[in-house]
């Protein structure tokens, strides 16, 4: 298996003007990435995949992680016929407000169909180019992106008629402020809220 | 960038869309039959939902939905100490809760490289082993169900599963929901008559083997059911990222145990059984030729087993702080690639952790099988995937 600065120098060979970045991991696991800017990864991710040397046609995994100031996604990548890998790949975006957008890499490999799709429902990235970005978890006509790290809770999500403590106490709360009404029949829990 | 190629361009020597699923042209006048296949029905192994477009009795369209048991589990685990994520991996494939604690483990383990004692090493891959032939039988028995067979070999599967949930009890003190493994070994080590018991048990599960395969393999509705049905292409397979027999089925030899020889695999002789063609028939014989492979490990492993400690001594369970960084860790579930990847920023809790559910990834080309078949055939090509629910929504 080749190193990731190996592969760089491949990927910067074969792909011009492709802009890689290896990112190092310092732990004993010594899975080292390679941060690819979004406007050359398509290009970059058909050559790992069609590369005679790397053939990395297995996309195992696409993970999201929200940092404190952008978004990510990750790829685990292996080969099936040289039975190598992993070779780790991931794109920032530019910010985790307004621009989101990253090029879907569905169209190099299927496997990151329902993936990308998760990661879109669950953390907001926008992956341009997928051929059916829906929500996959969540249902439609959802408004947030329950993963990231700033995400709040809806104060009534788990009302329940035989609620108790503070479950009903957030339930009465959020009724009382919604509808000026507590929940019928249990107004005497209202004066614990 | 304007040297870069456009997006066309860079796909352009494969056909546009090979790998995604080819539209049909409905044969009859009038409109398509829209039908809501689940959540709540029995074929469909917990709470799955496909949106079926038919026209007549052939599926012109079908779109699986998800999230009826999502309960955001990469969340949960993001907000508490690596080890409370232990006892909560069990909940992900519940059919095989040992091999889902193993792959949070081995993440764990290559994370902050730790070591894991032989003794518990040999633990594991019996315990693995028994947790594969477990799921393969029962989900050949829930295959055959699907076909109308009501009870018989599913309640063949189960009779030798319990006697495989017996051991888990007596040795985890849980049938299901085991919370066995730990960073750096096992929780409890087995007494010498929990090993005797094993192979005991074992000896028998050949002759179960046996009586299945001649109660099964040459059945003539089975073979007209399932043969040439939900053909799976090794290459589209591949690209859609497929593991587990399913793959091995459509002849791609790709088994984690060879690959990666994680564990210690690789002092085992096991042969990898591959298929021909790719349809339901052959994830039924894989899944079949794999449960005498399981077997076949069990002995050798049961004979090799020495005494010794089952905890590395060194290991730091409670108040575990990985160094800043990041681990993958996969393994050969009984479903296909069960991975988890973790990402630490020093701090107690992971900053990052997220499963790779084989389930979930499996269901990818389920469309793909699908189109143009009749719709009775739709429950046994989604029954040969082989999903449980608690590990595709999460």
């Amino acid at each position: 298996m080749k190193t990731v600065e190996e592969i760089k120098a491949m990927i910067e060979a074969a792909v011009p003007g492709a802009v890689v970045e290896i990112v190092p991991n310092p732990s004993p696991s010594g899975q080292h990435s390679l941060r690819l800017a979004p406007e050359c990864a398509l290009a970059v991710a058909k050559f790992l995949r069609d590369d005679a040397e790397l053939r990395l046609d297995f996309l195992s995994n696409v993970t999201g992680v929200d940092w404190p100031d952008s978004l990510e996604a990750v790829y685990h990548l292996y080969s099936v016929e040289k039975k190598h890998g992993p070779v780790v790949i991931r794109m920032k975006t530019v910010n985790r407000t307004d621009q989101v957008e990253l090029p879907s890499l569905t169209p190099i490999w299927r496997s990151a169909e329902f993936q990308e799709r998760e990661i879109f429902d669950l953390y907001g990235i926008i992956f341009t180019g997928h051929p059916d970005l829906r929500r996959l978890l969540m249902w439609e006509g959802f408004k947030d992106h329950p993963m990231r790290r700033d995400y709040r809770e809806p104060d009534d999500y788990e009302y329940e008629p035989t609620a108790h403590d503070d479950v009903l106490k957030r339930a009465q709360a959020h009724q009382v402020s919604a509808t000026g009404q507590p929940i019928p029949g249990q107004e005497g829990t209202e004066d614990a809220a | 960038m304007s040297e870069m190629q456009s997006h066309s361009a860079i796909l352009a020597d494969k056909p546009q869309g090979w790998n995604r699923p080819a539209a049909i042209e409905p044969q009859n006048e009038g409109e398509l039959l829209e039908v809501s296949m689940g959540p709540h029905h029995p074929s469909t192994h917990g709470v799955f939902r496909m949106d079926v477009a038919l026209d007549g009795e052939r599926v012109i369209r079908l779109k699986p939905v998800f999230g009826y048991l999502h309960r955001n589990h990469e969340k949960l685990a993001e907000g508490q100490s690596y080890l409370a994520s232990m006892p909560y991996t069990d909940r992900l494939d519940y059919i095989c809760p040992i091999t889902n604690n193993w792959a949070y483990a081995l993440a764990v383990e290559k994370l902050i490289g730790q070591e894991v004692p032989e003794r518990a090493e040999y633990l594991r891959v019996i315990l693995g082993e028994l947790t594969r032939y477990q799921n393969h039988a029962s989900s050949i028995g829930f295959l055959i169900q699907e076909m109308g067979a009501s009870g018989t070999p599913l309640m063949y599967a189960f009779r030798e599963r319990e006697k495989i949930l017996d051991l888990f009890e007596e040795l985890t003190g849980a049938r299901m929901m085991v919370n066995y493994m730990r960073f750096g070994g096992c929780r409890v080590d087995a007494s010498p008559g929990w090993l005797d018991r094993t192979r005991k048990v074992v000896a028998g599960l050949s002759g179960f083997a046996d009586e299945f395969d001649q109660l099964l393999k040459s059945n003539e509705i089975l073979m007209a059911r399932t043969q040439g049905v939900g053909v799976l292409r090794p290459e589209l397979a591949v690209n859609a990222g497929v593991t587990g027999p399913m793959l091995r089925a459509s002849g791609v030899n790709y088994d984690i145990r060879k690959v990666d020889g994680y564990g210690i695999y690789n002092r085992f002789n096991f042969r990898v059984p591959l298929g021909d063609h790719g349809d339901v028939y052959d994830r039924y014989m894989i899944r079949m030729l794999e449960m005498r492979e399981s077997i076949e490990i069990l002995n050798q492993a049961l004979r090799e087993i020495q005494p010794g400690p089952v905890m590395d001594p060194k290991a730091k369970i409670r108040g575990l702080r990985p160094k800043p960084g990041e681990a993958y860790g996969r393994i050969e579930a009984p479903k296909g690639e069960l991975g988890f990847y973790l990402i630490s920023d020093g701090g107690p809790n992971p900053y990052r952790y997220r499963v790779r559910p084989p389930s979930l990834i499996n269901l990818t080309v389920l469309e793909d099988m699908c189109l143009g078949v009749n719709v009775a055939d739709v429950v046994l090509i989604f029954g040969s995937v082989d999903i449980v629910l608690g590990e595709v929504d999460r």
